[in-house]
This record gives C-alpha cells, structure tokens and sequence, in this order.
C-alpha cells in the first residue's frame, strides 16, 4: 500500500519502513522552534526537567517577534529569558532585533527549514512550512521543551484530506490567501481536524512560493495538524542557494489512501473576505455589502512577504489612503523590508497616507501597533478573525488578501481591488 | 487519581485559544496573571464565580487557534478540575494532557448538560455520569503511551523518568 508525502517523513524521522494513520510515533526533529511569548514556558519546563544543554544547538531555533521590539517591561523580560537562554545555549539560530522577522517568514527566508525536514514549532502557524514539501506541525511549550531535551517528539500519524487545486485563475487579484480561504470557509475550521491537508493539482504551477506559503500557514485555520505541498520546479529555485544543509525530497505515491477529497476551482474563484468571527466565515468580494472600516493591516506570517508588498504598493501607488481609516503595513522579515526600501514600496505607501513598520508580529495577535478600540472595525492579511484577537472584545476583524486590503484602504469601506484599478 | 466531581460551566463550539486568555495578557505567564483573565471575555469574572473542582464542559474543537499552553494552564490555574468536550483542538489536547490538565472527548454526550449540573467523570476509564438525572455514559479511552504522560502527572515528569531510565 502506497504512502502520502506526510506518512514517508514521518516513518523516515521514526526509523520505521512504513507507518499506518492513527499509530503513535516518536519522531525525530529537524528543528524545534520557540518563540519569546511560548519560549520562555519552555525555557521553564526545560529546567524542569533537569537537563543542562539542548540536545543540539543548530537545531533550536529561537525568534523574538511577538511582542518585539518588546512592547512593555513584562515583554522585555520575556525577550530577555529568551536572549539569555539562547547565548548561555549558544544557539545557532537566534535573531536579534535587526535581524529577527516574523518567525515563519524568516525561517524560509535564511533557508533553516529544508524540504523532507520534521518541524515542531511551539507556534500554531508552524505549518507555514508545509510549502516547502516539509513536515512541520505546532505543539505547544511542553512539548517544545521536550524536544529541546530529547531531539524527539511524540506524534499520532494523522489520516490526510487531498485537495485538488483545478484549473488556471481567472480573477487577476486572486492569490494563495483566496484559496485557503475558500477552503476554510468549504470545510469549516474543524474540517480537517487532527488531519493533514495535502494540496496538489493543476492550480498549484500557477502559485508562486509566497502563495503557497499564504496556503500552507492557515492549514492549522481548518484544524489540521499540517498542510504540505509537493516540490517543484518553484520549490527547487526557491531553496537553492538558502538551503544549506543535504536535504531528501518525498512524494506521495499515487496509490496513497486519503481520508476525504475536496475540490477548489481556482478558474471560478474570486478574492474571498472572512467575516467576524472565525476565518469559516468567508464570501466573495463582490457578496460582502456595504462595510465601512477604521483600519487596514497588510502584514503577518500570513502574507507579509514580498509578493504581498508588491501588490499593495501596485493599488496604492498615486493614490491615498482614506481619511477616516488607518493603514499599518509590516513586512515579515528585515529581507523584505530592505527590498520594499530598493523598489520604492515603502515610498509609495507613506505618501499614499499609510505607515511602515519594522517587522512584528503586533497588531495581528492584538499586541501592539494598531489596537482596536471598542467597536471598530478592521480589514487585515492576517489568519484569525477571532473575538477580541486584534484589540477590544467588542472589535470586529474582517481577513483578506493584500489587494482586497489595500483597495479598501482607500475607499474606507471593504471594496474590490477591480474599484481602484481596472482588469 | 483519575475522577472528578463538579459543577458544570457549559460553553459553546469553536472556543478559541484567544477566549481562553486574550494575547494581550500574555507578556505574563504567572499562574496570579492566567488565572484571573481566564475565560474572561466568554464569562465575565469567570475565575472569581467558580468553586474549586468545577468542570467545563464544552462544544466542538475547544481550545482552536494558537499554540499558547498558557490557555490549558490558565483553566488549571482557575482550579478547574477537568474539561469535557464534543471535541478538542489539536493542539490544545497535546498541551492539556502535557501539562496535566484532565479532559475527555465526549461527543455527543455533552448535549445531556447544562449549566449548573453536577457532573462525574473518570478520565482513565473514559466514564462520565450525570450526577443530577443519574445517566452513565461511556467514551474512548487513551492509548496507553497517553496513560503513562497521564500518570507522571505531565509530561516534564514523563521526559525525566524516561531520560533517567535511559542512564
Ligand atoms: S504574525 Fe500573527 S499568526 Fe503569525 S506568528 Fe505572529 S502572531 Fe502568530
């Protein structure tokens, strides 16, 4: 019997030929990540166990970008137990502000994380990876710490749902968010609960890397416990000259049993907006109605690449931001920020109205940086629309793409991008 | 010691980790911190109005959302004794058995409760009881790897007894 690419890694990481769905494992880790709001947990209950050194310092990762540059005094501490644990650890991979991104912007990025790897991150968006044709999953800080220890980490082998990305888009502004969120809103957020999604199809040649990325990070939005993506031609060129270390590539056979098949057209698909208050709860851009907004986010682990900065700058470009709305943009990494300076982005969203920020993960996990008072209403890129995730309980989220985003900018109300630039 | 007897708290389906303990508490991880911001935003006050040994008992995927093992620690925290539900989260069903929080996947068994009842539940055996209305109702139990994390107590002890058993 045939396996998928998320059993193959899997078995590999266990020392088994084979493994079934439903059988636990102990698996071992390619990278253990933390981050400073689920590291210092960690940090704790590594101590806890009595061990002295990770069990190898190349391989735990430690990224200070949630409350960073930190945000108060308590936040401070807590980017300080990291700094200090990964000096006296002498960790590898520790960024310091000036290096640092959002974590799984970054870790693509310096090339940390390579296709066949076995990721547990103490971050639910760890399968932001997934793209890579990695397996990479969230745990939470006991679990990391666990790792950290042993290099090993427990795992039920999931059953995996085979989605099938048909056709070409049609719709110019459509882009990897729309197709998560379509699937979201197909599946509902416990639709591929404990499950893996694996995305496959004719639809895939035409996402580029920072699309799949978009995919592969909002899996865990469906329940799942990862979301992988075979390696191409694009995987291939994204990796060479990033990735340094010798790495294997899976692939699913074609007699792999999968637990479910669902479809999404890309042909018929139009950019996709999620209403408060779950990420399920998606309609097209041109069902959403009259919904005035106070703020628009361009950011996160979500879409905060490079692909993402272009398309808002390619909208705002001469034109300005309304004037009863706030827009905060965020790159992902120092790279992209460096990159949206050289090609004139960050110049064309400052006068068109808007700020640039350092990158952080802030207002998306309701940190900092664009706090939403009571009853306002904000547009962002990023993942969750939960209650009172980017401020006050009594606050609404709305998700979209960059363009969708961006063009709302500057009409002050959820519009499509098609109102601000024609086909 | 693996039975529970409460009063129930009864929520509803798709109570994320941000219901649980909003991000803007978590540049704190003290125990004083989660426990008084648990569940805040779903019931006001929620950590001052319930007695030591109460038990949540939940819709569908509780706990969705973030990684933070602040959420499970936050219920602990609040004396919460254990949390039944239709179904969990994934990541918060690693992080509850983890820390040693009991919970316990009941399905459709959660219908039978309301807010206020007086539950039993027997985490090892799967077991809950309506204490109220006297109906017994069974579920799965844990794999027996999930047993052992269990009876260490969380799985800290668990990696340590096992380190030490590897010399
Ligand atoms: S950008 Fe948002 S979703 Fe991504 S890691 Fe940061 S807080 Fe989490």
């Amino acid at each position: 019997m045939g396996m998928t690419i998320t059993e193959k890694i899997l078995a590999a990481h266990a020392g088994l030929e084979e493994v079934k769905t439903g059988e636990l494992i102990n698996a071992k880790v390619d990278i253990a990540l933390g981050n400073d709001i689920t590291g210092p947990v960690a940090i704790k209950e590594f101590q806890k166990m009595g061990v002295k050194k990770v069990f190898d310092p190349d391989k735990v990762v430690m990224i200070p970008d949630h409350f960073s540059p930190a945000k108060d005094i308590k936040s401070a501490e807590q980017c300080k137990n990291l700094r200090d644990f990964a000096r006296s650890q002498e960790l590898t991979h520790y960024y310091e502000v000036g290096q640092m991104g959002i974590e799984h912007c970054l870790l693509p990025e310096l090339g940390i994380v390579a296709p066949g790897d076995l990721v547990i991150g103490a971050d639910s968006h760890t399968v932001t990876y997934g793209a890579l044709g990695a397996f990479a999953t969230g745990v939470g800080s006991t679990d990391l710490a666990a790792a950290m220890a042993t290099g090993e980490v427990w795992l039920r082998v999931p059953e995996t749902i085979k989605v099938n990305l048909a056709g070409k888009p049609s719709n110019p502004w459509v882009v990897g968010k729309d197709v998560i969120l379509a699937l979201i809103g197909k599946i509902g957020v416990d639709g591929a609960l404990y499950q893996s999604l694996e995305f496959g199809g004719e639809g895939l040649d035409y996402l580029n890397m920072d699309s799949r990325f978009t995919i592969a990070n909002m899996a865990v939005e469906a329940g799942a416990k990862n979301g992988i993506m075979p390696v191409d031609e694009k995987t291939r060129a994204y990796v060479e000259g990033r990735v340094k270390k010798p790495y294997q590539v899976y692939a699913s056979d074609s007699d792999a049993v999968y637990s479910n098949e669902v479809e999404i057209n890309l042909t018929t698909l139009k950019p996709q907006v999620a209403f408060p208050h779950l990420p399920s709860n998606t309609r097209s851009i041109d069902e959403v109605g009259m919904v005035p907004i106070d703020q628009v986010v361009i950011g996160s682990c979500t879409n905060g690449r490079m692909e993402d900065m272009r398309i808002a700058a390619q909208i705002l470009k001469g034109k300005k931001v309304h004037p009863y709305l706030r827009l905060i943009v965020i790159p992902g990494t120092q790279g992209i920020y460096q990159q949206c300076i050289r090609e004139g982005i960050v110049d064309i969203i400052i006068e068109a109205g808007g700020v640039f920020s350092t990158p952080t993960c802030g207002p998306c996990l309701g940190g900092y940086m664009g706090i939403l008072a009571k009853g306002e209403k904000a547009l962002a890129t990023t993942n969750r629309n939960f209650v009172g995730r980017m401020g006050h309980p009594e606050s609404e989220i709305y998700l979209s793409n960059p363009a969708v985003a961006a063009a709302s900018a500057i009409k002050g109300r959820i519009t499509a991008p098609e109102e601000i630039i024609g086909n | 010691m693996s039975k529970y007897i409460g009063r129930v708290w009864r929520v509803g389906n798709d109570i994320d980790t941000d219901l649980i303990i909003a991000a803007r508490h978590l540049n704190d991880a003290s125990p004083e911190n989660l426990r008084k911001n648990c569940l805040q935003d779903v019931i006001p006050d929620f950590s001052k109005k319930i007695a030591k040994g109460d038990i949540i008992v939940a819709g569908k995927n509780f706990g969705c959302g973030s990684s933070r093992e602040h959420a499970p620690l936050a219920i602990k925290h609040c004396g919460i004794s254990c949390v039944v539900a239709h179904s969990f989260a994934r990541i918060f069903y690693r992080n509850a058995i983890n820390i040693g929080l009991p919970i316990i996947t009941a399905g459709n068994v959660i219908e039978a409760f309301q807010d206020g009842d007086r539950i039993e539940v027997d985490v090892n055996q799967g077991f809950i009881r309506h204490l109220d209305k006297g109906q017994e109702y069974q579920t799965e139990t844990f794999p027996p790897f999930i047993q052992e994390i269990i009876a260490a107590g969380n799985l800290a002890n668990y990696v340590q007894w096992r380190m030490k058993a590897n010399g």
